[in-house]
């Protein structure tokens, strides 16, 4: 009885702990199709700069342990917008800050493989 | 009877001895019309022909590929490949095997062989700089590091083997081209010249003539002439922009001696949907090109009639072909998505596409654009065909 209940309020606190970490902002996470997409252009299209292992090229390498210091709402700014002086472009045209947010957040645990 | 035994025991052997070998390629044919198509994502090569537009096999194990670039062996025998994560690999491309492999940098982004094939040349961003290996045993003989200020190094873009067992190469960080003659390779002797603000790739005249290195930091070119190195580089096409605001590039434009065509340059714009025409002669601005995109790859087809064009996400899907006489678009077509390499055939009868998205590679005739064939190769991106081994500057 008390086990199942430890469980229970495990289950639920690891439930919430995923939510909090998944989204930063408190908006929803992108439809796992959308994520697919993000994680494609991310590898791919920002890997033309960065590697497609993300470990820098021209641009900085992307890896956890480099951006662990960097505020969320500076990379979120930065990927959005672009920074003026180097070669980085802005991409809102093609995501928005829910979802720029929610690949700060992957980038910062260990991004996701292309599937 | 023992001996009829024998007989048909060592006919079986010898079956066997032989369809053991079939695996293998054995017999005896040329380099010349061969090729290797980058996979990128699962670190294999796919190793083509151009005479049948076939793939003959594939040779993996070769790290991360997201940036390749391969250069051949004098004898076309070998192709070197530079991996993003500083791999070098010798592939064989005859028994489809490796034939030696080093991490010789940390981040690297191509290479280059001298100009006797003596020598194999990378150019890395971390450590930045160049080494020069043995082109045989991938021994390390030199290393020229890109230290432009005490402390500092600069990533290296844009090298080019040119006559006289020289490198000529930019430096991204540092705002200069710089030459390294290796002609004695245990003692590199480096010269340096100004460029333009942020380099972004380099290419040499197909003659070895003339070092042109596009600036990203900037709107223009630096332009050193390799034949009068003391008058020092200059800067042409200065200003295309005309101060209006840059569109954003979503991917850098590459630079290769392919740019010549008709006695013009043909050079992608940055931060411009256009291509630059530039008179060989003068140096001049001759014509621009309205395109779709912003260009990445402007390469001429060998005999400089045709200038194709792909261009940067998100207009990747896309290819172009200019008529050089007429100097407008003649033809816009989608081999794929994300289009992110071609390469001619050695006379250009046709052109190879490798679209990343749409995993395949597409043959194209070039005088009717008809497609001759299409074959399955996993996220493709760079086409390298053994011709360059003969090319200076490749």
């Amino acid at each position: 009885m008390d086990r199942s209940l430890l469980i229970h309020v495990a289950v639920l606190l690891g439930l919430t702990a995923l939510a909090v970490s998944a989204a930063p902002a408190a908006e929803p996470a992108p439809t796992p199709e959308r994520q697919q997409t993000l994680v494609h252009m991310v590898r791919q299209d920002c890997g033309s700069c960065h590697g497609m292992r993300l470990a820098g090229g021209l641009g900085p390498a992307l890896l956890p342990e480099r951006l662990a210091e960097l505020p969320d709402e500076s990379l979120v700014a930065t990927i959005l917008n672009g920074r003026p002086g180097t070669a980085m472009p802005g991409w809102n045209r093609f995501m928005d800050e829910a979802e720029a947010g929610w690949i700060v957040a992957r980038l910062k645990e260990g991004f996701p493989s292309l599937q | 009877m023992t001996m009829r035994l024998l007989t048909t025991l060592g006919t079986l052997a010898a079956a066997l001895a032989l369809s053991a070998c079939a695996s293998a390629p054995t017999e005896l044919r040329g380099t010349g019309d061969l090729g290797v198509v980058i996979e990128r994502a699962t670190g294999r090569v796919q190793i083509v022909e151009h005479s049948h537009d076939s793939s003959l096999g594939s040779v993996d194990g070769l790290g991360d590929l997201s940036h390749a670039h391969v250069a051949f062996s004098r004898d076309s025998r070998y192709a070197y490949v530079f991996g993003r994560d500083g791999g070098l690999t010798k592939v064989d491309l005859l028994t489809r095997r490796i034939a030696r492999r080093i991490i010789q940098a940390g981040n690297s982004i191509g290479g280059s062989v001298s100009q006797d094939g003596r020598l194999v040349v990378a150019q890395n961003y971390e450590p930045g700089g160049i080494k020069a290996f043995d082109a045989d045993t991938l021994e390390l003989l030199a290393e020229v590091p890109a230290e432009y200020a005490p402390g500092k190094f600069s990533r290296v873009v844009g090298l080019a083997d040119v006559p006289g067992q020289r490198f000529a190469y930019a430096l991204f960080d540092a705002n200069e081209i710089w030459v390294s003659d290796l002609s004695d390779p245990r003692k590199p002797v480096t010269t340096r010249y100004p460029a333009g603000k942020q380099p972004y790739d380099g290419l040499v005249t197909p003659d070895g003539r003339y070092f042109l290195a596009g600036l990203f930091g900037e709107d223009g070119i630096s332009l050193l002439d390799l034949w009068h190195p003391e008058a020092g580089s200059r800067k042409i096409l200065s200003g295309y922009g005309r101060g209006e605001e840059k569109l954003p590039v979503f991917k850098m434009p590459h630079l290769r001696g392919w740019s010549l065509a008709a006695g013009q340059a043909w050079l992608p714009a940055v931060g411009r949907h256009e291509v630059l025409v530039a008179d060989v002669r003068s140096w001049q601005e001759a014509a621009r090109i309205p395109v779709k995109g912003q260009p990445v790859f402007v390469m001429a087809r060998p005999d400089g009639r045709q200038v194709w064009v792909n261009f940067a996400f998100p207009d990747n899907e896309w290819v172009q072909v200019i008529d050089t006489v007429e100097k407008r678009v003649i033809h816009t077509f989608s081999p794929g998505k994300a289009v992110l390499h071609l390469e001619f055939t050695p006379r250009g009868e046709e052109v190879w596409l490798s679209s990343r998205d749409s995993n395949r590679v597409t043959v194209v005739d070039t005088a009717s654009f008809a497609v001759r064939k299409e074959l399955p190769a996993d996220a493709p991106s760079g086409i390298f065909f053994t011709s360059r081994a003969q090319r200076i500057g490749f």
